[in-house]
């Protein structure tokens, strides 16, 4: 593995050195790439979508179903992506503030739902709140309901997002330290003031990118929602749901149409991210400058 | 001051609605992948028929379709459907024995024919013009021959499939146990891919150009040929014998209690043994059982050899263990590949 | 204990605290019904059902596929992000702002569309078809899913660090005499190792435990083309609840480790 690291690279660094063949050949590479693994696949859904024209294409994503879906895919980020933030700077605090014993177990579980198969994020619901679950029996008592439900679809959806404001935010935080905290401690601001007034505006953009990722992530998410949602039409499909449901109704141009508007989201939020990267970028240079 | 509002509001709709109650009803159909035209033209009909004996009565259905097996787990894990319409009835007796009280063990006794008021059989749908030259099972065995079917570990459609291939077997080779085997080992060797549920493989052999002959329901067959253009490029080959596919539908008590449908959901099942609820499944491409309604649709639905679950094979119950459990003949096929 | 509280900086307890009680609420205990689930097992019936042919070759399917991924991975995603950072072309914020998209496209719709891509009558599949190989329905459509989901996290690792690296290293080491392969060992890859090993946990990891895009694409033949948590839904849609949760807490158990074990070589790089 190293091998093939080590050649691609050493042609990079004699690239930089001047040879502007091998230099094309890097970007070249990486724009075939960039075209077979990307851009291709989107091009294919937009055509397919497009594929019976503009009107086809509104009538399928504006249609009682899909519009159902979409409000429940916005009502399940909207209750989660929050939720995560707190905890992602709650986290992030006491990760890079401190050091403690067990701070690499604690790093690593923060880590953990992203490696959990999203079939298993589903499947440990299901066995906890399910009608055979642990607490089924008194949930049915109270007429409870979670799987097969939004807190389900919600509870999915937590699960799966759960590290990226956390992740975002520790590297960004160790790295500027305690001083600044420290000094406004020392002038005599409280916990709050200090948090508001010094942190905050120092972890703002390294935050928005947390949250963009978080909320992308939370909108697409299939597998986990897939395995608690119960597939009810109109009530508990989020939009990737009802993309895979269209698809099996031999209806596909409005998948690709839906799917369509899924990807158009994406996009949205990722020049977002984009935008608020910039700005992490440009005050940590003048923050090198100063 | 919402509360007043509220009360006000109340005994308004109240005086108005005078001494015929109408009420708002919400009914949970679960059923399998096929079904999804076949309900939606249904849930129409029934809306309708409700409507003309219980007017002012508002009656939404809700339809959650998917593998049979994992419709069938949702059911269990608490899905709250009033009534299931799944794919054969070994998924209905797991709902019963693993979700208790959810509905009685003997639910199959409760509505004619077994709880299935529509029937299907197994069918090929191959290229056009049929350029394998396939007729029956044993072309589908032949060099170069390349078959669709569903996983039958996921997929109910594909239990079927795999019990009409083994009944094949079992008549071509004299009853036969093991040479049976031995033709559904090399059947499974020309399956290419195995889909997790019956139109997950209608959309390989058909959108993604794989197989040549894809083993499936009659009605989906007959829907792939209706779908845009598709009776230019598939053509239906009606095998030698077959399966009778028996989809059975029941009332989930427990569910249908709790939310006060019970009388709906009995009905709504009751009404698709109307001529009505037959002739919807008729022209959905489901055998309907009623004898009139078959008479009129003969000429669309061949003739032929057909075994049955119950008579065949000793009914799901001993079915299901024998072919499909860990262990079973699905698995022996692959272990000793 | 190393348990270190800085004096003047509050909120330790607070947010260490409430970390874990979210933790626990969202992930551990619901992880935790799992374990308990499957401790239904005795240690044998356990072995027997992780050990059984069709889960191991399930595993190695799984395991092989997402780890070719990552290795490919490894090395494109290390050239895409040298060449964002190193070089100015035409097109490169367009490529910097989409390398993220495999994170926000939901899985389904990536399964389909790269089906339809490379299913063999797919625009790139047919070409695949006339040279005689196939690449949907085989463990190389699965590795292909599994490129594409995977691809953000060795570039989004890699690039910063290499952003950070003074190019007045490198060339003070040229200016040395220095050979190109000199810089590139006692240099780039001390300082990138870490951020490129985490990026390859991740998509490792990932990788194994991904499903939606890939079922459309695997083809899903036993012993063949089907992937650990397929085979988790099809022991579910048995109702074999038991089996499905070993199965499950198999692959928690191993990516917890994989991911610990990366931490620790982390802190390890760090702290020297």
């Amino acid at each position: 593995m190293s091998n093939s690291t080590l050649s691609a690279s050493t042609v990079a660094n004699a690239a930089r050195r001047g040879s502007p063949l091998s230099r094309r050949l890097l970007i070249g590479f990486g724009w075939l790439f960039f075209t077979l693994f990307l851009l291709l696949p989107l091009l294919i859904v937009v055509s397919q979508g497009l594929k019976m024209g503009v009107g086809t294409f509104f009538d399928a994503i504006l249609e009682p179903d899909a519009l159902s879906a979409l409000k429940l895919t916005i009502i399940a980020v909207v209750i989660s992506v929050p939720l995560n933030v707190v905890f992602g700077v709650s986290a992030a605090w006491c990760v890079s503030k401190y050091s403690f014993r067990g701070k690499s177990i604690l790093v690593t579980l923060i880590d953990l739902p992203f490696s959990v198969s999203p079939v298993i994020a589903g499947l440990v619901y299901v066995l906890m709140f399910g009608a055979q679950g642990f607490l089924g029996p008194w949930l049915q008592d109270h007429d409870i309901q979670i799987v097969f439900a939004l807190p389900g679809i919600v509870l999915a959806t937590i699960f799966v997002t759960v590290p990226f404001v956390a992740r975002e935010l520790i590297p960004l935080m160790q790295e500027q330290g305690t001083q600044e905290e420290e000094a406004a401690r020392l002038l005599g601001a409280n916990g709050w003031q200090m948090f508001w007034h010094v942190t905050v505006p120092n972890i703002k953009w390294g935050l928005i990118y947390g949250v963009v990722l978080c909320t992308a992530r939370a909108m697409g998410e299939f597998g986990a929602v897939s395995v608690v949602s119960g597939h009810i039409r109109g009530v508990t499909n989020t939009l990737p749901l009802h993309v895979e449901i269209l698809y099996n109704e031999y209806n596909h141009v409005a998948a690709f149409a839906v799917a369509t508007l899924l990807l158009i989201l994406a996009l949205f939020i990722l020049l977002l991210k984009q935008w608020s990267e910039s700005r992490i970028n440009r005050l940590r240079a003048s923050a090198a400058e100063e | 001051m919402s509360l007043r509002r509220y009360a006000l509001a109340a005994l308004a709709s109240a005086i108005f609605a005078g001494s015929a109650v109408a009420k708002d009803y919400e009914l949970l159909n679960v059923s399998y992948d096929p079904t999804r035209e076949l309900y939606q033209d249904y849930n129409a009909e029934f809306t309708n028929f409700w409507k003309a004996s219980h007017p002012g009565d508002n009656v939404k259905i809700q339809q959650s379709h998917g593998g049979s097996g994992k419709q069938a787990r949702g059911v269990i894990d608490g899905l709250r459907a009033d009534v299931v319409t799944l794919a054969l009835a070994g998924d209905i007796d797991e709902i019963a024995k693993l979700n208790k009280g959810s509905l009685p063990e003997n639910w199959q006794t409760r509505l004619p024919d077994a709880s299935t008021p529509y029937t299907s059989t197994i069918v090929f749908l191959v290229r056009k013009g049929n350029p394998k030259g396939i007729k029956d099972w044993a072309d589908l065995t032949k060099d170069g021959v390349s078959v669709i079917t569903p996983n039958p570990k996921t997929s109910g459609g594909a239990r079927w499939n795999f019990l009409a291939a083994y009944a094949y077997g079992l008549k071509a080779n004299g009853g036969d146990e093991e040479k049976a085997k031995q033709y559904l080992k090399t059947l499974f060797k020309h399956v290419p891919v195995l889909d997790t549920g019956a139109r997950g493989s209608t959309i390989t052999f058909v959108n993604n150009g794989q197989g040549d002959v894809l083993l499936a329901w009659e009605n989906e067959a007959f829907l792939a040929l209706k779908e845009d253009g598709g009776a230019d490029k598939f053509d239906i080959v009606v095998p030698s014998l077959s399966i009778l596919a028996e989809p059975p539908v029941a009332v989930v008590d427990k569910n249908a209690d709790k939310k006060g449908n019970a009388e709906i959901a009995k009905a709504y099942l009751e009404h698709l043994y109307s001529p009505a609820g037959q002739e919807i499944a008729a022209k959905n491409f489901y055998r309907p059982r009623d004898e009139k309604v078959a008479a009129k649709y003969a000429a669309q639905f061949p003739k032929l050899e057909l075994v049955t679950i119950d008579k065949d094979f000793g009914g799901w119950k001993t079915a299901q263990p024998k072919f499909f459990n860990d262990g079973g003949v699905f698995d022996q096929i692959y272990q000793a590949q | 204990m190393s348990r270190r509280i800085s004096p003047v900086i509050p909120g330790f307890g607070l947010t260490l605290g409430y970390t874990l009680v979210y933790l626990s609420l969202i992930v551990l205990i619901p992880l935790a019904a799992m374990f308990v689930h499957a401790a239904q097992l005795t240690w044998d019936q356990f072995w027997a059902i992780i050990s059984a042919p069709r889960v191991l070759a399930a595993l190695q399917l799984s395991f092989g596929t997402a780890f070719f991924a990552a290795i490919i991975n490894g090395v494109i995603g290390t050239v895409l992000a040298w060449i964002l950072v190193r070089y100015t072309f035409p097109g490169r914020k367009v490529i910097d702002a989409m390398i993220d998209l495999p994170f926000a496209l939901p899985t389904a719709v990536a399964g389909i569309a790269l089906t339809a891509l490379y299913a063999p009558n797919g625009w790139i599949g047919q070409f695949a078809a006339d040279l005689g190989f196939k690449i949907a329905y085989t463990p190389m459509g699965i590795t292909l899913a599994l490129t594409f989901v995977t691809l953000p996290f060795v570039v989004r690792t890699v690039q910063p660090v290499l952003a950070d690296i003074p190019r007045e290293i490198e060339e003070a080491a040229a200016c040395l005499g220095a050979k190109p392969l000199q810089v590139f060992r006692y240099i780039l890859v001390p300082a990138l190792l870490p951020a490129w090993l985490t990026g390859f946990a991740l998509a490792f990891a990932r990788g194994v435990g991904e499903y939606g895009s890939v079922i459309f694409i695997a083809g899903n033949m036993p012993f063949k083309t089907e992937i650990l948590p397929l085979l988790i839904m099809v022991k579910l849609d048995q109702y074999d609840y038991t089996g499905a949760t070993a199965i499950g807490v198999m692959m928690l158990v191993v990516s917890f480790i994989l991911l610990l074990v990366i931490n620790l070589i982390q802190r390890r790089i760090e702290k020297p």
